[in-house]
């Protein structure tokens, strides 16, 4: 029934300027559209990590706890974190390995702290889809994935299976010789 | 006012969607081609403002729920105040939000009370508003409880009290409601719940709300159905550009509010954790609860003073069948002005009442006389003046003043005052 009435208050009306009119529009909507752009940003950033998080985002070891050959799991960031150290064979076997075909090509050294050979700190998650792989199991005597068969060599590296790169070494260092800091 | 579709479909796909599911249709009839009465004034963006409101209060609380923790109230609101990245915004937002959606709400109200909306045929449209009102104030009040300070938990303790006042079922229902003896981690579970439920149910109560809107077309300033097409405009670009600058002055007052008052509106006390053993100095609840609060604390007997509250909203919803009046507009009912006036006023007073404890003098250091439980000269015989006249506005001058009164002249369409300004009334 107002069609008429649109089509008459669309035109210009008689004197005035069609071209301050769009003016207005464009500055109209801009500012609308900049409000909503600034306020979409608050709503899309509380979804990650809040301040108490990020402050729990490192974590201190004492390496003490750990004896020969064996591995501890602990928690960081929410995922498990592998301390192992490593038997002089394991050492071996993975120095060894430098030189075979590697999917994600690294040497051992590069995995580990200068003159820290025993002390491999890896990201227990499995770089396929994130299972906890367990130590001891599969081809290379390192890691093996139970989700989908990816096994892990001495020093973390993949070998076989599905997962595309080696088990992460987080960001680390040695405090002293017994304790390390992640993270 | 819903005459027949004026949507063209313009491109293939719009006549294939609209030969299926008539959605742009729908949008385009409700909000671009409807008829609005030309003589809307700012009074009526109210509804808009609203519905902004409701979008608000929805989308900050769904982002609150996720980092709210029930188990861990107080520290979990605070986790949400100093270490969610934007946490402060969007609770201050929500918060401050409440009393945004309670003034526009208000002004709505007294908006539709002045100029007659109520009246047939808008009845069920008016009914519907105040359903919303209702579930509002519900909401309102356990979203208080959430943050599980002293205001929270004491509020909580008073308000579900006020069941306790019924005879033979109160102490069943009070319980019922608690989850155990008292207000304990049970209530806090359930409000938590229903305060995620029930603007779900304000969503769809407002749809039919609108629904009823668009059935009955719009009122207006003067109270006459527009007749014919000089009488109306489209909804946009008028109603849409009119709402959108108001809702642009709204969010400025909004803004001064979270960003600059943020705690303005709410009381200290609610920043000490729950505690069942101590109910601090002065327990009021928020601002836009006082007046029911006042009439409540204004009958000196624990039932009538709950059923004077609940009745206090009763009376909007008899409202339709209470004002006898043939002339909608109280712009054409100078008499009926003159005590919508003192209405407002009236509201206004028990809500200062409500704030203030009962016994204090209205006059600081004046001394009257004692007048059956109190000094003439205090809040609790304010607020019952105040009270007596609530509810006469609603139950006595109403009925008796639409019989009596003498209307002015009711122009014939709303384009005539409009078009000769020597008539406008």
């Amino acid at each position: 029934m107002a069609d008429t009435a649109v089509g008459a208050n669309n035109e210009p009306e008689h004197g005035s300027d069609p071209s301050r009119r769009d003016f207005i529009y464009i500055a109209a909507i801009a500012a609308a559209a900049g409000g909503a752009a600034s306020l979409v940003w608050p709503f899309v950033d509380q979804m990650n990590p809040s301040a108490d998080t990020l402050a729990l985002a490192s974590t201190e070891f004492d390496l003490t706890k750990v004896a020969d050959g064996q591995q501890v799991t602990l928690k960081w960031r929410g995922k498990p974190l592998f301390v192992r150290n490593r038997t002089p064979a394991e050492i071996a076997s993975a120095v060894k390995d430098d030189s075979a075909s590697l999917k994600d090509p690294q040497t051992d050294a590069e995995r580990v702290k200068p003159g820290k050979a025993q002390w491999l700190v890896l990201i227990g998650s499995c770089t396929h889809l994130g299972c906890v792989p367990t130590f001891g199991g599969g081809d290379y005597g390192g890691w093996f994935c139970p989700c989908h068969g990816s096994h892990y060599d001495t020093s973390g590296r993949i070998r076989k299976g599905p997962a595309p790169l080696n088990l992460a070494v987080p960001k680390y260092e040695f405090l002293s010789d017994t304790k390390v800091k992640i993270g | 006012m819903s005459g027949h579709s004026t949507y063209e479909p313009k491109t293939g796909f719009e006549r294939w969607l609209d030969a299926r599911l008539p959605i742009v249709r729908l949008g385009y009839d409700s909000f671009v081609d409807y008829p609005t009465p030309r003589n809307l004034n700012y009074w009526y963006t109210f509804g808009g403002i609203l519905s902004l409101c409701l979008a608000s209060q929805l989308i900050t609380g769904i982002i609150l729920v996720m980092h709210y923790n029930v188990g861990d109230a107080f520290n979990s609101v605070e986790h949400i105040m100093r270490d969610v990245n934007y946490g402060w915004l969007i609770r201050y937002m929500h918060s401050n939000g409440a009393s945004m959606f309670f003034i526009a709400v208000y002004i709505h109200m007294f908006r539709g009370l002045y100029y007659g909306s109520y009246k047939a045929p808008r009845e069920v449209l008016w009914i519907l508003g105040c359903v919303i009102y209702l579930l509002m104030m519900a909401t309102a009040f356990m979203g208080y409880v959430l943050p599980w300070g002293q205001m929270s938990f004491h509020g909580a303790v008073v308000i579900t009290n006020l069941f306790g006042a019924l005879p033979i079922v109160g102490e069943s229902i009070t319980t019922w409601l608690w989850g155990g003896f008292a207000v304990d981690t049970p209530t806090l579970n359930r409000f938590f719940s229903l305060h995620y439920l029930l603007p779900f149910m304000i969503a769809g109560v407002v749809i039919l709300h609108i629904w009823a809107l668009h059935v009955v077309g719009q009122n207006n300033p003067t109270g006459v159905e527009p007749k014919s097409k000089a009488d109306t405009l489209p909804f946009t670009p008028y109603a849409t550009v009119k709402d959108g600058f108001a809702m642009s002055v709204f969010l400025i007052l909004f803004s001064i509010f979270v960003f600059y008052l943020p705690n303005a509106l709410g009381h200290a006390d609610n920043y000490i954790p729950a505690n069942p053993l101590v109910t601090p100095a002065h327990i009021v609840p928020e601002w836009y609860f006082l007046p029911f609060y006042a009439i409540l604390r204004a009958v000196p007997d624990k039932l009538m003073g709950v059923l004077a509250m609940f009745g206090a909203i009763g009376c909007l919803f008899a409202l339709p069948w209470l004002d006898t009046s043939k002339v909608r507009s109280m712009r054409y009912r100078p008499t009926a002005k003159v005590y919508f006036l003192f209405f407002v006023v009236a509201c206004c007073i028990l809500g200062v009442c409500g704030a203030k404890l009962p016994d204090d003098p209205v006059i600081p250091h004046l001394k009257t006389f004692l007048l059956i439980d109190a000094d003439l000269n205090s809040f609790v015989w304010l607020s019952r003046v105040a009270t007596l006249y609530y509810f006469a506005f609603f139950l006595a001058i109403l009925p008796i003043l639409g019989l009596k009164e003498t209307p002015l002249p009711v122009p014939d369409s709303i384009a005539s005052p409009a078009l000769s300004p020597e008539k406008k009334g």
